[in-house]
């Protein structure tokens, strides 16, 4: 059994989304490992996006199931059990699982936990760095309600939970580097500064599992390099598994565990990223030929 | 270096008022035969030629003072164009300069009827000022109460006079409840509730209002921008008319009179045996209630602007800003927007309904006359010119719009006979000039008279946020 089928912090299965007449995902599944980098690859138009998005709660899939599990797999009976049910969420014998495609998109984040960037940054541009890293906790901060009458009248016992809140914005800005804009404008920072942040904004919610859509894009190599580094980092000290799609071959063959490869919405390989590589079909995907000429392109660029 | 920017200014200085001078007299010997000679008939019938240089001297002084003042601000030559804020004094109000400036702001709300009494001699003369006084708080609370909705969570509504109006008829119909007063008059004597319905009534106007609040926004806040702002100006419109036409509830279009005055605290502004003057030992004067009036929307404006401070610094307010930003990443990160926006639309209208309740007991009488469209159009006006967000800037704009709309009234010399004429109605214009105002401001500053926003955290330094980086918002 491979690494990522052991205990799979979410299980995508025969996964469709349809928009009218045109099938974006057709019947993808496929397994990521917990405290594992997934990759997930493809040419334009595979239909990556489609799949985050679903995951994430934006897309409503025509067809498939997302199950997500906090704590440790469920056993398939425990699953089926759930998806014969109707309800979103069960707890397990070790957790707790969540049918992801049953879940309003504030749901996946707020009580899966399920974290995500974007491919066109969206940072909060007119409100401040630190305020953006708050706005990332308002789920912890309003545990006691939307309007606590302990926040309304700023009791001690709200001071200590924002000051708590306050700290681990701060962790995040020195892991980032950014300690020093803490008080400018999101807008104001550089390109590379803000994918960083946009990344850290989503850690600062606490999610087990992390999505980023092309994390990598428009960095220079330096700092597709410092990324990497980052994303080792919440992978083994947050203990939060990532999931990603990136064209930057450095980053996705740099620090994945495990490749997934779309092309056309089907899923075309599966696998290590040394396996990846060498797939004909992957590199018939990306160099568009037909498949009986794979050979001849393989021995051509000599893998 | 600073005797150079001296004498570059002093030359500034001649050349605009060069400028101006010549500006001045073309206008003038343009408008001596356009505007300072005017035909008129006769009292015979015939034509007569009446002059009105005064007229031309005023256009021409115009002019030149425009000129002027577009020479200092505005086109204060290449060099300094567009590096420093066009306004510095408006820029200031928000920063450092805005903090020491506001105990003196306060002092001077609070000092505002003193100082009216003092100044036209006496409390019966200061009457028009009180009155102003509290005509100019009622738009600023309103206008806060409408910055929450538009300013801070960019939901754009256009009906906000709606729930203003709820308030002002829960108290109107509360307060003349027969059966209410009846059962009070049973339990805790005859004039109870005449006395204390005011104060019984406002917590709970302000609450209907909000109620009102989610249930409008329940069904309309998924939809953005403009669809938004058609249904909420929609909803304004059916309570407007569902007062005018439920006559037997409301008094239709008549409207609901007889409503009790204000009492100070269960204590009558009256002339007799226990009222607030015998009590005091003051001299019986009918302007006591006025001034307490003005005291009571002073203290309701403060408590939405302290409530509004208070809670953009909460995670629900950094939630309404994050949602004006951006709806999406909001969504991403677990905020549930439905909620979020229901909450900005309740306290919203809550603080709208306070005020309502607060215009019922001044004027004594409601009708749905007072709760035209037009209102919510002032009010959105005095949120967007002020800059929207900012709650120093939406009480300038209400002081300027409310206050100089209310002063077009007192040109009389425009009816000089020089001038226009005895005939020549100034407040006639107002709304000319209100539109020319707005046309001017958004022309200059686009993003309203305060446009950066303060940053609700910081860690060294609170900084000012560019309004250029900030969103207004898509509903």
């Amino acid at each position: 059994m491979r690494p990522w089928e052991q205990d799979p912090i979410l299980a995508v299965d025969r996964l469709s989304m349809r928009f009218g007449g045109l099938v974006a995902v057709s019947d993808v599944s496929f397994r990521v490992g917990r405290g594992q980098v997934t990759a997930v690859i493809g040419p334009n138009g595979a239909g990556k996006t489609t799949v985050f998005n679903c995951i994430t709660g934006f897309y409503k899939p025509s067809a498939g199931r997302l199950a997500l599990s906090h704590g440790a797999a469920p056993s398939p009976s425990e699953l089926d059990a759930l998806t014969r049910t109707g309800r979103a969420a069960a707890r397990t014998r070790k957790g707790g699982v969540f049918l992801l495609e049953r879940l309003p998109d504030h749901k996946v984040a707020s009580a899966a936990r399920v974290g995500r960037t974007f491919q066109n940054i969206r940072l909060f541009s007119g409100m401040t760095v630190l305020e953006n890293l708050l706005v990332a906790q308002h789920m912890g901060l309003t545990e006691t309600g939307l309007l606590s009458p302990a926040a309304l009248l700023n009791l001690p016992s709200w001071r200590r939970r924002e000051a708590a809140a306050v700290e681990r914005a701060k962790t995040w800005l020195e892991r980032i580097h950014l300690i020093h804009r803490a008080d400018d404008p999101a807008g104001d920072l550089p390109y590379g500064d803000q994918r960083r942040l946009e990344i850290a904004r989503a850690m600062c919610a606490q999610p087990v599992l992390l999505c980023l859509d092309e994390p990598a894009a428009g960095l220079n190599p330096r700092e597709s390099a410092a990324l990497n580094e980052l994303l080792l980092s919440i992978r083994d000290a947050d203990a939060t598994s990532v999931l990603l799609i990136e064209h930057d071959m450095s980053v996705v063959m740099g620090i994945s565990d495990h490749v997934v490869v779309l092309e056309y919405g089907r899923k075309i390989a599966d696998g290590t990223p040394e396996e990846v590589r060498t797939d004909p079909r992957v590199i018939a995907a990306y160099l568009g030929v037909e498949e009986d000429a794979v050979e001849a392109i393989e021995a051509e660029v000599g893998v | 270096m600073h005797e150079a920017t001296a004498a570059a200014s002093s030359g500034l200085l001649a050349r605009a008022l060069k400028d101006a001078a010549a500006s001045a007299a073309i206008t003038a010997l343009l408008l001596v035969p356009l505007v300072g000679m005017h035909a008129t008939e006769g009292p015979s019938g015939a034509l007569v030629l009446k002059y009105r240089f005064g007229l031309v001297a005023i256009f021409a002084l115009l002019v030149g003072g425009l000129r002027l003042g577009l020479h200092l601000t505005v086109w204060r030559g290449d060099s300094a164009r567009g590096a420093a804020p066009r306004f510095p004094a408006l820029a200031r109000l928000a920063g450092p300069a805005g903090d020491a400036a506001k105990p003196v702001f306060f002092a001077v709300l609070l000092l505002y009827p003193l100082l009216a009494v003092l100044g036209s001699g006496g409390l019966g003369p200061s009457r028009y000022w009180i009155d102003l006084g509290i005509y100019i708080l009622t738009y600023v609370m309103l206008g806060w109460g409408l910055n929450i909705v538009v300013g801070l969570a960019g939901l754009l509504d256009l009906g906000y006079v709606a729930f203003y109006a709820v308030g002002a008829y829960t108290f109107a119909l509360l307060a003349g409840s027969v059966p209410i007063s009846d059962f009070f008059a049973g339990t805790l004597g005859a004039d109870f509730w005449r006395l204390w319905s005011f104060w019984v009534c406002l917590p709970l106007s302000g609450l209907l209002a909000a109620l009102w609040g989610v249930i409008l926004g329940f069904p309309v806040l998924r939809l953005r921008g403009d669809y938004l702002a058609i249904v909420t100006l929609a909803f304004g419109e059916i309570i407007r008319l569902v007062l005018i036409n439920w006559v037997d509830l409301t008094n239709g279009g008549a409207g609901i009179a007889s409503i009790p005055p204000i009492s100070f605290f269960g204590i009558p502004f009256s002339s007799g045996e226990g009222g607030f003057a015998n009590l005091f030992g003051l001299e019986f004067n009918p302007m006591h209630r006025n001034i307490f009036l003005y005291f009571v929307i002073l203290a309701l404006a403060a408590l939405t602007a302290v409530a509004t401070i208070r809670l953009r610094r909460m995670p629900v307010g950094r939630a309404w800003e994050a949602l004006r930003e951006d709806e999406i990443a909001c969504r991403s990160l677990g905020i549930n927007t439905t909620l979020t926006k229901l909450t900005a639309f309740s306290i919203g209208a809550m603080f709208g309904g306070f005020a309502g309740a607060f215009f019922a007991v001044r004027i004594r009488f409601v009708s749905p006359e007072s709760f035209t469209f037009m209102e919510s159009a002032v009010i959105l006006a005095i949120v967007v010119l002020g800059g929207m967000g900012s709650q120093i800037g939406v009480a300038v704009s209400a002081i300027l719009l409310i206050g100089g709309m209310e002063m077009l009234r007192n040109l009389t010399f425009l009816k000089d006979p020089w001038l226009f004429g005895p005939d020549f109605d100034p407040s006639l214009y107002r709304m000319l000039i209100f539109g020319f105002a707005m046309v001017a401001v958004m022309a200059w500053r686009p993003r309203g008279l305060v446009s950066s926003r303060l940053a609700t955290i910081f860690l060294k330094e609170r900084k000012k946020v560019s309004g250029d980086l900030v969103r207004e918002g898509h509903g």
